[in-house]
């Protein structure tokens, strides 16, 4: 199936979504990584909010090159981080803010498929490295917050335009791709000790 | 006339042929992977890396926003009375602002950035001297995402080349889906814990169809990369045939009773690029020639 949705996402638009599908974007997307996850949460921990609303959004896991060019920014390359960075922290995130989607790439831990199940979140692979394209999704770049930790590490604001294409990699019913094909590798490692003759 | 000047100018344009223009070498291997996979959701992932490498050479924007760190590889003529380094340092500050190249460099512990990819014994320059008379800068511009994925291994003897194997796999098996695969693997055996480091990551600076010169090694080299194309990990970790799009391997004698290994996994945006300043003040870059 191939669905191109808005954010805000419903949890229903989300649900409807499995595995191997394919998604394109337009809407509001914030990106945060290690530094966004660590400080969003400590804010809630304090009573305190970060300053955008993650709430049926969009949470992309990058950390682009951006330009400013007189007082507007331009976004330059934006491809994924890699997720797992954030395994630790995810599902906390997903619980508190209540994201519709995760874009990164890598697949993340049980515990986040759990959360995304739990919450109505899909998790969005897009091609690692593939970031000039990936840019080519976004149409405006609406303003940036916690840019003191660093253009990677802060939110940027963006505009996403048929953003994508994005792949279902775990959907909001405990699926994941990543975990299907862990399963197959590690039903083809004997074959691969045979022939390395480590067997 | 070899001067800083020239050496900063040299180092702005070689980072932004590096960053925007990916080498034959791993291009050419990426098109085999595309003829060879049959199914659909690898040939998408590789089309999006191809089409990227196309559209970035075209716009010259870099290709992957993760530029890395700046690590290079100096050789320089005897009584050269150039400050090289120096003329790097201010290269990697301008590159930073014009290319552009994304500010990844932080202090490692209060995580402060800069802004500027310059900071303690960053960028990282390592020097030989040579014989010839010009300099030669090489740099890699390795993302973190694969650095991350990268293992130290201090084997006993007895462990002897299948321990060395056994270690390899399972750096490719724990890496997974996470380093933007497939990827290109650099082997550094013997020496000792420092240096087989060192040499897991120059060896890197090869291309990936020039195998090592030592033809046991070159086989294990094409051993590995055949074998662990089996795994089934595939481009970007969503299966298929192709995991590895090499394997390359250097060593150097060790301690009788160590064998240590290194393995610095490399994503498949295997960014590297070389410049040569001749004492006429002329300047090539053979690895971006086209």
């Amino acid at each position: 199936m191939q669905v191109r949705l808005k954010t805000p996402i419903s949890e229903e638009q989300i649900r409807k979504l499995n595995i191997g599908d394919i998604v394109y974007l337009d809407g509001i997307i914030y990106t945060g990584r290690d530094e966004v996850h660590i400080h969003a949460l400590e804010k809630a921990e304090h009573g305190e909010k970060p300053p955008v609303d993650f709430n049926r959004s969009v949470l992309y896991h990058c950390g682009p090159i951006m330009k400013k060019v007189g007082e507007e920014w331009f976004m330059v390359a934006a491809g994924p981080t890699t997720s797992s960075r954030m395994n630790s922290l995810e599902p906390k995130f997903i619980e508190k803010f209540r994201p519709a989607a995760i874009i990164g790439k890598g697949g993340m831990s049980q515990p986040t498929i759990d959360a995304m199940a739990k919450f109505g979140t899909a998790y969005l692979a897009i091609t690692g490295g593939a970031a000039v394209l990936a840019a080519k999704g976004v149409k405006k770049v609406h303003g940036v917050h916690w840019f003191e930790f660093g253009m990677p590490e802060a939110i940027w604001v963006l505009e996403a335009d048929n953003f994508g294409p994005l792949t279902v990699g775990i959907d909001a019913h405990g699926k994941s791709m990543f975990m299907n094909v862990d399963a197959v590798v590690k039903g083809n490692v004997e074959k691969v000790r045979k022939k390395l003759k480590i067997a | 006339m070899i001067s800083e000047k020239l050496v900063k100018d040299v180092t702005v344009e070689l980072l932004r042929k590096t960053v925007t223009r990916m080498t034959d070498d791993v291009v050419n291997e990426l098109k085999n992977a595309m003829k060879n996979e049959t199914e659909e959701v690898p040939r998408m992932q590789l089309k999006a890396i191809l089409d990227n490498l196309e559209l970035a050479e075209k716009t010259t924007t870099p290709l992957c926003q993760d530029t890395g760190v700046t690590i290079f590889y100096v050789n320089l003529p005897r009584c050269l009375d150039v400050d090289v380094e120096k003329g790097i340092i201010e290269g990697v500050r301008t590159a930073t602002k014009d290319v552009p190249l994304r500010p990844n460099a932080v202090h490692p512990l209060t995580r402060k950035n800069p802004g500027d990819n310059v900071g303690r014994k960053m960028p990282y320059v390592n020097f030989k001297v040579w014989d010839k008379d010009y300099v030669e800068i090489t740099v890699m511009t390795k993302g973190a995402g694969s650095e991350n994925m990268s293992q130290l291994a201090m084997l006993t003897p007895s462990q002897g080349v299948k321990g060395v194997k056994e270690f390899i796999l399972n750096v490719v098996l724990k890496a997974g889906s996470n380093p933007c695969p497939p990827t290109i693997l650099g082997v550094g055996i013997g020496g000792s814990s420092d240096i087989a480091a060192k040499l897991a990551k120059e060896a890197l600076l090869r291309p990936i169809n020039k195998p090592n010169e030592d033809a046991e090694i070159a086989s294990m080299e094409r051993e590995l990369k055949d074998a662990l194309n089996d795994l089934g990990i595939g481009v970007m970790g969503l299966g298929g045939k192709t995991t590895v799009l090499g394997v390359n391997i250097e060593y150097a004698f060790c301690h009788t009773a160590s064998l240590p290994v290194a393995v610095n996994v490399q994503c498949w945006a295997a960014r590297r690029g070389t410049a040569q300043i001749f004492p006429d003040g002329k300047v090539k870059y053979p690895t971006h020639e086209r």
